[in-house]
């Protein structure tokens, strides 16, 4: 078994991973950068390196930094979490390259999949369906008209290289693409470096579910379950829950037999999500994209199948079983999560600010990932993440009931947050019977 | 006379108005970037910017002069 980690993280994400290898006898060292120093992760590892200036380009980002803080402290391996290098096939490379262990999949992997027209036709040629849709980057308007044109209106458009809904936007007519196009590419450039856009056509009432992989040391993947974000807002999800209520028993087995093809075509090893995008009206689904990474929303299938996953990614980069039988997963009851940003609850703009209240939730079913405590004070470097609510019931009634008490509960005082949003999400009759789609807040949250 | 301030910490990403343009209701002035989000400053009524109180690159505290709309 691995020693020790060096957690290429921060916030709430860091503290998760740091509290499974404590829990598990490894060695926990974080880093930190001039912003996050007095942060609840930094203090309960056992080991903390100041590794720059709040900047991400300069701390968090930086590659060197985080590989010189693991020799320093003699860590074995070097966990990314999710954003920042988590999916930075070069870093992966680094890192194994420093003669450390990699706690995710392979470089070859993290590569194919993070180019989205690349992972299309890989994917495709698996056998995983996917939506018509670009198989080459698009480089400019005239090309874009005419693949559209070829797709069929409305078409969404997209940077291949890029993430959390960054530059995306959907065109329902040639007028409404050319403005999505420079958008798209614009951004495309500045936040991924790279210009190149794949166009797809757009489902127009789609749930947006994903299904958890896990590749074993021995080569095999399994499927443990699917998650439904289709609560977002621009694109980005803020609750996730499982199981799908808009998800039948013979479309959730078709989905997980396809994200376990998805991931036997990589060859992929460690925590992945391979996300899909439902049609509700056909009742199909098609291929998104694939996360290689653990996810943000990992703890809703936690709750449900009693399964740690970080703790399953330790053992699977130190080449070992998991702590289960593969043959016997099983899923009980109902599970959400509930993003808790600091942003405001109604036009969802983020916001800095002192900590000044901070009460969590507590009680049956209930478990708070947090990044911060009372005191800490939240930053404009980073996204706006406070914690992540998650609940747990017998069945989706009682985990809904579970979440309003815990949400009601939940003391926050100090910058703004979307506690009153989750509130209303709650209490909206589409979201308490379970029909609902991508555009479910936008209806509650009408400009 | 009316000053447009800024809601929160941020970096001044893009300047879009100029000083002496026309501007309406909604209209964007500036975009400031803010935890891994771009937020638009909009106009709140029609005028003519008279001055531009920050550039491309800069850093702004809550309630910081962004523009002035007469």
């Amino acid at each position: 078994m691995l020693d020790s980690v060096l957690v290429a993280n921060r916030g709430e994400i860091a503290r998760r991973v740091i509290r499974t290898a404590r829990r598990m006898g490894v060695r926990a060292v974080a880093v930190y950068s001039d912003a996050d120093a007095e942060l609840p992760y930094v203090r309960e590892a056992d080991e903390a390196v100041h590794i720059g200036p709040a900047q991400p380009a300069r701390s968090y980002l930086d590659g060197a930094a985080l590989i010189a803080a693991a020799r320093k402290t003699g860590a074995a391996a070097v966990h990314p979490g999710y954003g920042f290098l988590a999916e930075n096939a070069d870093f992966a490379r680094q890192v194994i390259a420093a003669g450390l262990t990699w706690v995710g999949p392979g470089p070859e992997a993290i590569e194919q999949m993070g180019d989205k027209i690349r992972a299309r036709n890989l994917m495709e040629r698996a056998g995983v369906p996917v939506s018509p849709g670009s198989r080459a980057p698009v480089t400019d308007v005239a090309a874009a008209v005419a693949e559209a044109d070829r797709i069929g209106y409305p078409v969404m458009v997209k940077a291949a290289a890029g993430g959390g809904g960054i530059g995306m936007s959907a065109a329902a007519d040639e007028a409404a693409l050319r403005t999505a196009f420079e958008t798209a590419r614009s951004r495309a450039e500045r936040f991924f470096g790279s210009p190149e856009i794949l166009l797809e056509r757009f489902v127009a009432r789609a749930r947006h579910v994903e299904v958890q992989i896990l590749g074993l040391a021995d080569g095999r993947v399994l499927a443990l379950g699917e998650r439904d974000c289709s609560v977002q807002r621009r694109h980005q999800k803020v609750a996730e829950e499982t199981p799908s209520p808009g998800v039948s028993a013979g479309l959730r087995e078709r989905m997980l037999a396809a994200a376990v093809q998805a991931g036997e075509a990589v060859g992929y090893r460690g925590a992945g999500t391979v996300e899909c995008l439902v049609d509700t009206a056909a009742g199909s689904f098609v291929f998104l994209e694939m996360n290689t990474r653990l996810q943000v929303e990992h703890p809703v299938t936690e709750m449900v199948t009693g399964i740690d996953l970080v703790e399953q990614q330790f053992l699977i980069a130190a080449g070992e079983p998991p702590s289960f039988d593969p043959a016997a997963v099983r899923s009980a009851g109902h599970a959400l999560e509930l993003r808790v940003y600091a942003e405001d609850p109604v036009r969802f703009l983020p916001g800095p600010g002192t900590i000044t209240q901070w009460e969590e939730p507590a009680g049956d079913g209930v478990r708070v990932d947090a990044g911060y405590q009372a005191g800490n004070t939240v930053t404009p470097f980073y996204d706006p993440l406070l914690a992540k609510l998650c609940v747990h019931g017998t069945d989706r009634g009682q985990a809904l009931d579970r979440a309003r008490e815990a949400v009601a509960a939940f003391r926050i005082a100090g910058p703004k947050t979307n506690l009153l949003f989750h509130a209303d999400l709650l209490a909206s009759p589409e979201f308490a019977a379970g029909d609902y789609d991508t555009s479910l807040v936008s209806k509650l949250r009408p400009r | 006379m009316a000053e447009v301030r800024a809601e929160m910490v941020a970096n001044v990403w893009k300047v879009v108005a100029a000083e002496g343009d026309q501007v309406d209701d909604g209209d964007t002035l500036v975009i400031l970037e803010s935890m891994k989000m771009e937020i638009p400053v909009l106009a709140e009524g029609p005028g003519v910017v008279t001055k531009m109180h920050v550039a491309e690159g800069d850093v702004v505290q809550e309630g910081d002069l962004i523009a002035s709309i007469s």
